[in-house]
């Protein structure tokens, strides 16, 4: 109890801070400006990314490689399964921002996939024609009520984050996670800690191995490697908030000015 | 004027009229994206393959517009030499850059879906890049310069939501900021990777 006092103190702390540094001293309280980002910790975030780079390259990249040479069923049925899991994230999420019609449809597929689609290793819902499944989580949710991002800044092995988005992963560990809750917490025999860090563990490598081309294509022509995947995980994030999976133009240009005074000269 | 004149005048009339026609950008976005299918799909090297993909570069986007704008408001402080040879580096940059990552492709299948006027310059066209068994499908969206309607350039392509051009500006900008400014040495990471 009192670990996640601490945790919940932390998260409130980390929204504050978030919400003062992206703010320049303004209430960033504000839905409809994106907030321009701030990189306040750049060195320590390069030479956490330098860090990431090599376990990437080590570990991660390897054993991703070897993934993908697993039979097609095992990597989609383990891609299947995590991604069940993350609907316990998604429909609390889903309440949270208001979204109830989703929220029912997320818990109808959650209640397919986990029985008829065998522990959610087959995705029955989307042979069934239920709409697209959308991931929502905490830090999306402080995005949807308001809360800017912050600043930038990369986690050991996570990557790129905000402050917003490593206060709503806080979340994730102090209750706001049903598959942690029963993993870490529950009086399960068949459910431990270890199982959560696996399927975390699996969720990260299935993300990486899906990637590996356009990561290898995005860093043989980046200038700045660093800088690219920062500008990326910004946008994706920002789309994500606003659930446009298109891209929102508002926001992809808002600095528009730039191609009004060149059409104008 | 005999009529054998007034026919070839006819003729060259018509001809100008055909050339001045405005062209749909979702029709100029799909036969773009053919030419360089079609380029894709030769049995050539990957050198070759690279060419051609720059030369059709050349023709439909518009690389010098795209360079002033990613360049942001440090543009504004660049004697007239230092843009020309910005202007410079920025082709060579934006050509081998942006062929180099479609050469990874081999015969995309990319289906133009609908369209969407924004204003008298610009239309977003939508298409798919069609998933195969090695990758899944992916959006990409083109915004496209229709200014002068009869030649409409690419300004941007928006993948799964992503914006190249956004990225590439504050890529640069990040270079610049981190040297106080100094456009030198962005032409000097220009230069690095024209010829590595």
């Amino acid at each position: 109890m009192f670990k996640n006092l601490i945790l919940v103190i932390i998260t409130i702390s980390l929204v504050s801070i978030n919400a003062y540094a992206g703010s320049d001293g303004e209430l960033t309280f504000n839905k409809e400006q994106p907030e321009k980002i701030k990189d306040c910790f750049e060195k320590l975030n390069r030479v956490t990314f330098s860090f990431n780079q090599k376990i990437d390259k080590s570990i991660i990249k390897p054993v991703a490689k070897s993934y993908r040479n697993l039979p097609d069923p095992i990597q989609k049925s383990a891609g299947n399964a995590v991604t069940n899991l993350s609907n316990l994230i998604t429909i609390p999420n889903n309440i949270l921002q208001g979204d109830m019609r989703t929220a029912i449809i997320n818990t109808a597929r959650l209640a397919v996939n986990s029985t008829l689609g065998l522990f959610g290793t087959i995705d029955v819902a989307n042979k069934l024609g239920f709409p697209k499944y959308e991931k929502e989580d905490y830090g999306q949710t402080l995005g949807t009520w308001g809360f800017g991002p912050g600043c930038y800044f990369v986690l050991p092995v996570l990557g790129p984050s905000t402050i917003r988005d490593t206060a709503g992963s806080f979340v994730n560990v102090v209750g706001g996670d049903p598959w942690y809750n029963a993993s870490a917490h529950g009086n399960n025999e068949f459910l431990s800690e270890g199982l959560y860090m696996g399927s975390k563990v699996v969720s990260g490598i299935d993300f990486r191995a899906n990637n590996i081309e356009s990561f290898d294509n995005l860093e043989n022509n980046s200038l700045d490697f660093y800088a690219s995947i920062r500008s990326l995980y910004l946008q994706d994030r920002e789309n994500k908030i606003k659930n446009n999976q298109q891209g929102n133009l508002e926001i992809l240009y808002k600095d528009e000015d730039g191609w009004e005074e060149l059409d104008n000269q | 004027m005999n009529i054998k004149k007034i026919f070839i005048l006819l003729l060259l009339l018509n001809l100008n009229c055909v050339y001045a026609q405005s062209v749909e950008p979702d029709v100029f976005v799909q036969s773009t994206v053919n030419r360089a299918s079609d380029v894709l799909a030769k049995n050539i090297s990957k050198e070759d393959k690279i060419n051609e993909l720059k030369l059709i570069a050349k023709d439909t986007v518009d690389i010098r517009g795209i360079g002033y704008y990613t360049l942001g408001s440090f543009r504004k402080n660049l004697s007239e030499n230092q843009k020309n040879e910005y202007l410079n580096l920025f082709e060579d940059y934006f050509l081998k850059s942006f062929s180099s990552r479609l050469s990874e492709y081999t015969n995309p299948k990319i289906e133009v879906q609908d369209k969407k006027v924004l204003s008298k310059n610009y239309t977003i066209v939508n298409s798919l890049l069609v998933g195969t068994s090695e990758r899944p499908e992916v959006k990409i969206d083109w915004r496209i310069y229709t200014k002068n309607p009869e030649n409409p350039l690419i300004r941007d392509l928006i993948i799964e939501g992503l914006s190249l051009v956004r990225t590439q500006k504050e890529e640069f900008a990040s270079i610049l900021n981190s040297n106080n400014g100094d456009i030198n040495s962005l032409f000097k990471v220009l230069e690095e990777f024209i010829i590595k």
